[in-house]
């Protein structure tokens, strides 16, 4: 009734490819952008901010960065937590550098390191693919973790061997650092999140996503076709560790502020690539969807025992949390193996037709 | 320039002619701790070859089986009733995961139950850990009847140190590793084993049942995890930062193929020896705790030169 598309009709190719072919879709985030803007910052406090919106919109970068890879070019990658790091570390060394320039424009930037070192990392997937090249990445993961413990000079020889976000502003307001408040990165956050998504889902309804597709769904049938797969392959490299640099750069410009070596370990890579699962493998907004499951689950099951007035010992709830988080992880994975945005597609066929289905 | 292309490629070399007895202790090391990791890959490999599974759970149930063990011996068990008892645990691990995992997300695809068995691991540490709480803790080795104390050996006017631990651990490994060889070409049981690697439905259709080949499966690589736990927690502690060296079985499996036994035991000594001597000779020099990476860079080099690893099948690709 209210998500009918009667009367749209489509008298081009182009129009029907759009990005929205449904009005009503285009209506409906207008709407939620406007909420997000205008509403969100002004009625959550710095609680929910912290803890709940920022953090879900960071990793939903990192999330589309690896569902390009994964869910769109078909390569399994357990790297993400290092080329988050690499994007947090480029970052940094940016910021001593050139504390004159923009912070955003640094962050922005710092993902190009990152996709660089992912362009070197990918260059095993020319002859290796599937789990074989999954230990490539881990390659990457422990190799670069080792550099970030072993390498003093990317945290400017500091004693703790942390790295600390500066003080920094835009248009005279403090966006990164300690006095920075949580509207104000949060709002940064936001244009940050909605520029790169904006660009990732034209990416793959492009060619390069097409090609991405097709390199998943056949590598030798999508090479007969004229598809360059060292190329493809490398490009969704190249576009992934960006987006995950980019993420890895606000988490810790953005969010903690300050992060050690240990942020950006091996759970990290598996937490993203649990998001990029459950979320739907081969979807951008599954992957918000999935990042926020995966973000905020343990942060209800903490909360339910407050809630109930239970007094759990804080061993106990890390080892309860862990618990409850795989055997959740399984259940979904039995009920959608295609995870939450087919869940989403089939309420929206349904939505399409009632309330009359035929 | 000349300073470090010398430390890189001549320096390490003369300072094992120079002392042959320490070369030998390396090598030593590195030859334990490969069995070691040949034995958590031949878990894995049990695992892939009957369902196709790729278990990153194997080093949680190396480190679960030991809690176990450990948990149930400090509750005042004797040692050889707390054995008995978790090699219990481990049969109803295996068929609790046959029934909640296996079977519903049969046919899934490879992503869907890597994510499925990441998702067990991360169940069976919140288990463990509820259970018998998270703080490493000691094997008790004089319990269990492993031997403890060292041998000397003297070898190229030095001597070598050698752990009876070390030793035992190594025989137990080729013990297992030619146990379970035999039992795979020589048995009703292996031979079916086989056959469902192969095909899961020639295998169904020749009346080999695949439900009780996966509880057979999981808990033979239950019960190869205990043994690994046992050793590698009398050799360190038992706790769950064991959980990221198991990963050292994934380039083990590379170099040996997912499917062969024997290559996984030499892949095992390959990334063991390999590792101990980069360590030793070229990693110190570069700040120490090269340990953590070496074994994925050889994995990835050898990928370079051979894709299918040294035992692999060769694949034919066909559209």
């Amino acid at each position: 009734m209210f998500y009918n598309e009667v009367g749209q009709f489509k008298t081009s190719y182009r129009a029907d490819q759009a990005l929205f072919p449904i009005r009503q879709d285009l209506i409906a985030l207008g709407v939620f952008l406007i909420f997000l803007y205008a509403v969100v910052p002004f009625t959550f406090n710095n609680f929910w901010l912290n803890t709940v919106v920022i953090p879900t919109l960071i990793f939903g970068v990192a999330t589309i960065g690896l569902n390009i890879l994964t869910g769109y070019a078909g390569q399994l990658s357990f790297g993400t937590g290092a080329f988050m790091g690499v994007g947090a570390y480029t970052a940094f060394k940016l910021t001593t550098y050139f504390p004159e320039i923009n912070i955003v424009i640094l962050i922005l930037t710092s993902g190009v390191t990152s996709a660089a070192i992912g362009l070197f990392f990918g260059i095993p997937s020319l002859r290796i693919k599937g789990l074989y090249l999954a230990v490539a990445t881990l390659a990457a993961q422990f190799f670069l973790e080792w550099v970030f413990i072993q390498m003093h000079w990317l945290n400017n020889y500091s004693e703790s061997g942390a790295i600390v976000a500066p003080t920094r502003t835009l248009f005279g307001v403090a966006i990164t650092g300690p006095s920075a408040t949580a509207s104000a990165r949060y709002l940064v956050v936001l244009s940050i999140v909605v520029l790169l998504t904006w660009i990732a889902a034209n990416l793959v309804r492009g060619r390069f996503g097409r090609s991405w597709r097709a390199v998943r769904d056949m590598d030798i049938a999508a090479e007969l076709i004229g598809i360059s797969l060292f190329g493809a392959k490398l490009r969704a490299f190249a576009v992934s560790s960006f987006y995950c640099g980019v993420s890895g750069a606000m988490l810790v410009f953005f969010l903690y502020g300050a992060a050690e070596p240990n942020v950006f370990d091996i759970n990290r890579s598996f937490s993203i690539l649990f998001m990029v699962i459950i979320g739907g493998l081969g979807s951008i907004y599954g992957s918000f969807l999935g990042a926020a499951f995966i973000w905020n689950l343990p942060i209800i099951i903490r909360l339910i025992p407050l809630a109930l007035g239970l007094r759990v010992e804080p061993v106990y709830t890390e080892f309860l949390t862990s618990m409850i988080e795989g055997a959740l992880i399984i259940s979904v994975l039995i009920v959608e193996p295609r995870g939450f945005a087919r869940l989403w597609q089939i309420a929206r066929e349904k939505l399409r037709l009632w309330p009359f289905p035929y | 320039m000349l300073d470090i292309l010398h430390k890189i490629f001549v320096g390490p070399f003369i300072e094992m002619s120079h002392a042959p007895d320490l070369l030998v202790q390396v090598l030593w090391e590195g030859f334990v701790s490969g069995t070691l990791y040949a034995l958590i890959a031949l878990g894995f490999v049990l695992i892939y070859k009957a369902s196709s599974v790729f278990n990153f759970a194997q080093g949680i149930m190396v480190v679960f089986s030991a809690l176990t063990l450990v948990g149930l011996i400090e509750m005042g068990l004797p040692a050889w009733l707390a054995l008995l008892m978790t090699v219990g645990v481990m049969y109803v691990l295996a068929v609790s995961v046959e029934r909640t995992i296996l079977l519903p997300l049969v046919n899934q695809s490879q992503s869907t139950m890597i994510m499925a068995t990441i998702g067990l691991s991360s169940f069976l540490i919140g288990f463990g850990g509820f259970i018998f709480g998270g703080e490493p803790k000691s094997m008790p080795v004089a319990l269990l009847g492993i031997p403890t104390g060292s041998m000397q050996f003297s070898v190229f006017n030095g001597h070598i140190n050698i752990q009876n631990l070390d030793l035992a651990a190594a025989v137990m490994a080729l013990v297992m590793v030619t146990t379970l060889g035999i039992f795979f070409s020589k048995t009703r049981i292996g031979r079916a084993l086989r056959a469902v690697a192969d095909d899961h439905q020639a295998a169904l259709s020749v009346g080999i049942t695949l439900k009780q080949i996966w509880v057979i499966v999981w808990f033979t690589a239950g019960i190869v995890g205990l043994t690994t736990g046992i050793f590698w927690g009398a050799r360190s502690d038992v706790s769950f930062s064991l959980q990221i060296i198991a990963l050292k079985a994934l380039p083990v499996l590379i170099l040996g193929g997912f499917t062969s036994i024997p290559g996984v035991f030499i892949g095992g000594l390959i990334i063991g020896i390999g590792e101990q001597l980069f360590e030793y000779y070229w990693g110190v020099q570069m700040g120490g705790g090269t340990q953590g990476w070496v074994a994925y860079m050889i994995a990835l080099l050898f990928l370079w030169v051979m894709p299918q690893g040294l035992f692999g099948e060769k694949i034919i690709e066909r559209i």
